[in-house]
């Protein structure tokens, strides 16, 4: 089904959409119907810069298990990264929009 | 054999008189014909809702999908406009049935209208062509595996999703409905209700429920496609609009 629940956080950084690189503002994440992935139900996020138009988006559509695994990756870089190479901005976690 | 059509992207004036664009596709002989609006899922204008739209033209209708997500993208690649549509909290019901009233005004100006009007819908799609059969004069209406028809939606639901069952008394036409007993969004027990409900009140629809298909099983680029349950599913559809389309 369509399930219509949407998350959505601020964030800092950069991603690279058709047009090349731009600034993000915005992740939008959901579990809902992909647009291109042939499964039913994926897990969804769409790194936006809400400033710059629709088309300054980088989307990917995960299945469940991979959205859990690309979670337990992001996990262990960050606590592999040594304090030294934390960039002193971006140590805030995201805030939800 | 195969019929001659045309498909090409038109503009038509929508709710609040805006305007927005519309995937059009129709035989090219004389007509006259019958005119079906397909109305597109949450991720909106893909392949398989511009095959669907095709589809219908094959077969003898001007078959009309407005894209319900052009206000919140205009000029953006429909992928873009689904998910900016989505980041928008989705599409209200008003708005989207003042688009419905103007994609029936567009298919009336047309010479070769029979002045005969249906509407078809897939997922959020089908509880939107209930919506609009039961909101506006139509002919036939299709509502496949729509899901919040019946029921009240889960917490942290865009507001724009409400339940319509307490419309079901204005349901202005015939309506087929077709269902996979093993989706939960609609539900069989929904559907149950759904049906008991348009008993009660002298309605007329037709509900089809496929064994070994759950939701989405039209959707022949999916998983969750179920070839048996679709050709009939399609075989259905037709039959129905032959019904009441024809001039």
């Amino acid at each position: 089904m369509c399930s219509h629940l949407t998350e959505k956080a601020s964030v800092s950084g950069s991603g690279k959409g058709a047009g090349g690189w731009f600034r993000l503002s915005h992740a939008v994440t959901y579990f809902d119907h992909p647009y291109h992935s042939p499964y039913e139900h994926t897990l969804n996020i769409d790194f936006v810069n809400e400033t710059e138009g629709p088309g300054a988006r980088v989307a990917v559509e995960l299945t469940e298990e991979s959205a859990r695994a690309l979670v337990a990756c992001i996990e262990s870089a960050l606590g592999a990264a040594r304090p030294a190479m934390r960039d002193r901005a971006s140590v805030a976690p995201p805030e939800r929009a | 054999m195969y019929r001659s059509m045309t498909a090409e992207e038109i503009r038509f004036t929508g709710d609040a008189d805006d305007e927005l664009n519309a995937y059009f596709a129709r035989p090219t002989d004389a007509g006259p014909f019958g005119g079906v609006i397909v109305i597109h899922h949450m991720p909106g204008w893909d392949e398989q809702t511009m095959e669907i739209t095709r589809r219908f033209a094959d077969r003898g209708y001007l078959a009309l999908c407005p894209n319900l997500h052009h206000r919140d993208a205009p000029g953006a690649s429909p992928d873009d406009a689904a998910a900016a549509s989505r980041a928008a909290g989705g599409v209200p019901d008003d708005r989207f049935l003042g688009d419905m009233r103007g994609a029936i005004s567009y298919l009336q100006s047309l010479d070769e209208h029979n002045g005969k009007v249906g509407v078809i819908g897939f997922c959020s799609g089908g509880r939107q062509a209930f919506l609009a059969a039961c909101s506006i004069e139509l002919d036939a209406a299709v509502d496949c595996y729509g899901g919040f028809v019946v029921g009240d939606p889960p917490p942290g639901m865009p507001v724009n999703i409400r339940p319509l069952l307490h419309l079901a008394e204005n349901l202005s036409c015939p309506l087929l409905g077709l269902f996979g007993q093993d989706d939960q969004h609609p539900s069989p027990a929904e559907v149950d209700e759904l049906e008991a409900e348009l008993k009660r009140l002298g309605k007329q629809h037709e509900f089809h429920r496929f064994d070994g298909a759950g939701h989405g099983f039209f959707a022949a680029d999916r998983t969750m496609y179920r070839p048996e349950a679709a050709v009939e599913g399609w075989r259905l559809i037709f039959s129905f609009f032959g019904r009441y389309l024809a001039g």
